[in-house]
């Protein structure tokens, strides 16, 4: 009884203030797409009319096109590579004995919380030393460092939640070690590996900074709106393309979040 | 654990193979090679690499490799680099600070009072988090620029009479759109601290008559700190060398010490300053963090 009446109590003031945080998190990205149906070349208010015209001029400009492959190129191979390293990582990581596994850890996550800059000037400076030029490939090798602790906190939980006396079952029965991977932990895992490509590959797709210091001749989509954003004109444009990557980057991770999730309790995919 | 069978399978003929197999530790190190290995090589080698070069020098367009600590002489020396990496550690402190405080009862609301979708609101609340960051601070540049949202709107209701400069190319703007941009990220450590602390305290607590208030300064919030020192960390760290956010909104005064590192390796092309100044900086932020739990050791005492 005790329960329900300090737990289950409506708290309508805490109640209104979420719903108000939740809301102002959403409001300054709901202007993009706002003002790129507004006629207007400028971004105030009042609006002035109802346009499809900047998208229209989005799509007569090439470069765009070419940014857009450049950029599904890159994410399409770093959501792979790092998935398919972070599956093995995963589940050494989930298991109970493993000297050094808090370190190791660490060392993994590190990405998340050191400053993507010193990585990208860390990884300029060693390829400039090897004579490496920069290319889509040094910008996919950031990516791969930026999305790999992402991949692995999504697929820890997966593997942590694992059944293991299925697996010990599945050897016992004379499955070998790679049978007992497909046919048994596989298909635990699989919402998770899943929600691992949908994220890594939004990441990528979305990623600035690293682009940034590892691109070479061709951009990226982030790395062609930063280079556009100096001529004025090409605002409304800008806004265009970028509410259709938001309305693609919020299905994607909405899905990946939703597959991370799948089956488990809310606290899960949670960096630690 | 060792497993008990560990030394039979030693004579076993596929020696290699079985052991392997068998040998769950090895196995372990094993599986985590390929990640290890890259991130050896994407993340140790280019930083011995960025500390070696930040005791290089520069002669008109060459590196001189000769070591020296005329980088760090210099960033001893010249003011300018101290006024950017204080601002640095000062903006990410308060967009920090405010951005724990304000999501803090949000988590808690989420933890404690929302009883079916959970799961929604925590979607709801991480999905910014994981879209694109540029696009984000570029929304705020749309939202507080000089004609933008805020101003054309504060104008056409006759509020005021011309734009407010006060928002954009300011550190407020900075700090704003920097709590903004990460606020998402703070509440999930909040939230899994808060979820994780067990109610039958909290019972109890309410049976021997705490009220309300003395069962959340008491039990909930000590309970909860360690979520909120890991959401300080997970948020101050990387804003303290955040480059898009100060560029994008922060003009001349609102610079900061990413924006000087970027330059060196940009416009500037003095590499082995920039590589100084990003290990002064981690250096810096070291510091602040440790200085700041040192600080939440002392007031839970």
């Amino acid at each position: 009884m005790a329960e329900r009446e300090i737990f289950n109590r409506h708290n309508r003031p805490l109640a209104v203030y979420a719903t108000a945080f939740t809301l102002f998190l959403y409001l300054p990205i709901l202007f993009i797409p706002l003002f790129s149906v507004n006629s207007g070349l400028y971004q105030r208010f009042p609006l002035e009319g109802l346009t499809l015209d900047w998208y229209a001029q989005l799509f007569a400009r090439g470069p765009v096109f070419d940014a857009l492959q450049n950029s599904l190129q890159v994410g399409l191979a770093v959501s792979v590579i790092s998935t398919v390293l972070a599956v093995p990582a995963a589940k050494a990581l989930s298991r109970a004995v493993l000297p050094g596994k808090r370190p190791i850890t660490g060392f993994v996550m590190l990405p998340l919380i050191v400053p993507g800059l010193v990585f990208g000037v860390a990884l300029l400076v060693v390829i400039s030393r090897l004579g490496i030029p920069l290319s889509l490939y040094t910008v996919a090798l950031g990516h791969v460092v930026i999305c790999l602790p992402f991949a692995i906190s999504i697929l820890l939980p997966r593997f942590e939640g694992a059944n293991r006396s299925l697996e010990e079952a599945s050897a016992d029965l004379g499955e070998n070690g790679w049978w007992t991977f497909w046919r048994v932990t596989f298909p635990g895992i699989l919402p998770g590996v899943v929600a691992s490509l949908l994220l890594t590959f939004t990441v990528s797709f979305d990623e600035f900074i690293m682009a940034f210091f590892l691109s070479g001749t061709d951009p990226t989509l982030p790395m062609y709106i930063w280079t556009q954003l100096r001529f004025p004109q090409s605002f409304p444009a800008l806004l265009a393309l970028s509410s259709l990557i938001l309305l693609a980057s919020f299905a994607l991770v909405f899905l990946s979040l939703w597959f991370a999730r799948m089956g488990r309790p809310a606290s899960s995919l949670v960096p630690r | 654990m060792t497993r008990p069978d560990g030394l039979a399978t030693l004579t076993a003929p596929s020696f290699a193979g079985r052991f392997l197999f068998r040998h769950d530790i090895l196995r372990g190190y094993l599986l985590l090679s390929p990640t290890l290995v890259v991130l050896a090589l994407a993340i140790l080698i280019p930083f011995a690499l960025l500390v070696a070069m930040s005791f290089w020098s520069m002669a008109g367009y060459d590196m001189v490799t000769e070591p020296s600590l005329g980088n760090y002489a210099a960033i001893l020396e010249q003011p300018m680099y101290g006024v950017l990496l204080g601002r640095s550690l000062m903006v990410a402190a308060i967009a920090t600070g405010v951005t724990v405080i304000l999501s803090y009862p949000v988590a808690y609301y989420v933890a404690f009072h929302v009883h079916r979708n959970k799961m929604m609101w925590i979607i709801l609340l991480t999905l910014p988090f994981w879209t694109s960051y540029l696009l984000r601070v570029f929304a705020w540049r749309v939202v507080l620029g000089y004609e933008g949202a805020i101003n054309s709107s504060l104008l056409g209701l006759e509020l005021i009479e011309a734009p407010l400069q006060a928002f954009l190319y300011s550190k407020t703007a900075v700090t704003i759109a920097l709590a903004h941009a990460w606020a998402a990220f703070a509440i999930l450590p909040i939230y899994v601290s808060l979820e994780k602390i067990d109610k039958s305290l909290l019972e109890a607590a309410a049976d021997l008559g705490d009220s309300p208030a003395r069962r959340f300064w008491r039990i909930t919030l000590p309970l909860s700190l360690p979520g909120v020192v890991s959401a300080f960390f997970l948020m101050f760290i990387p804003t303290v060398g955040d480059y898009v956010t100060p560029a994008m909104l922060g003009g001349p005064d609102g610079l900061m010490i990413g924006n000087l590192i970027q330059a060196q390796f940009g416009p500037i092309n003095n590499w082995p300053m920039g590589a100084a100044l990003s290990l002064v900086m981690l250096v810096a932020v070291a510091v602040a963090g440790g200085m700041f739990l040192l600080l939440t050791r002392l007031v839970r005492r």
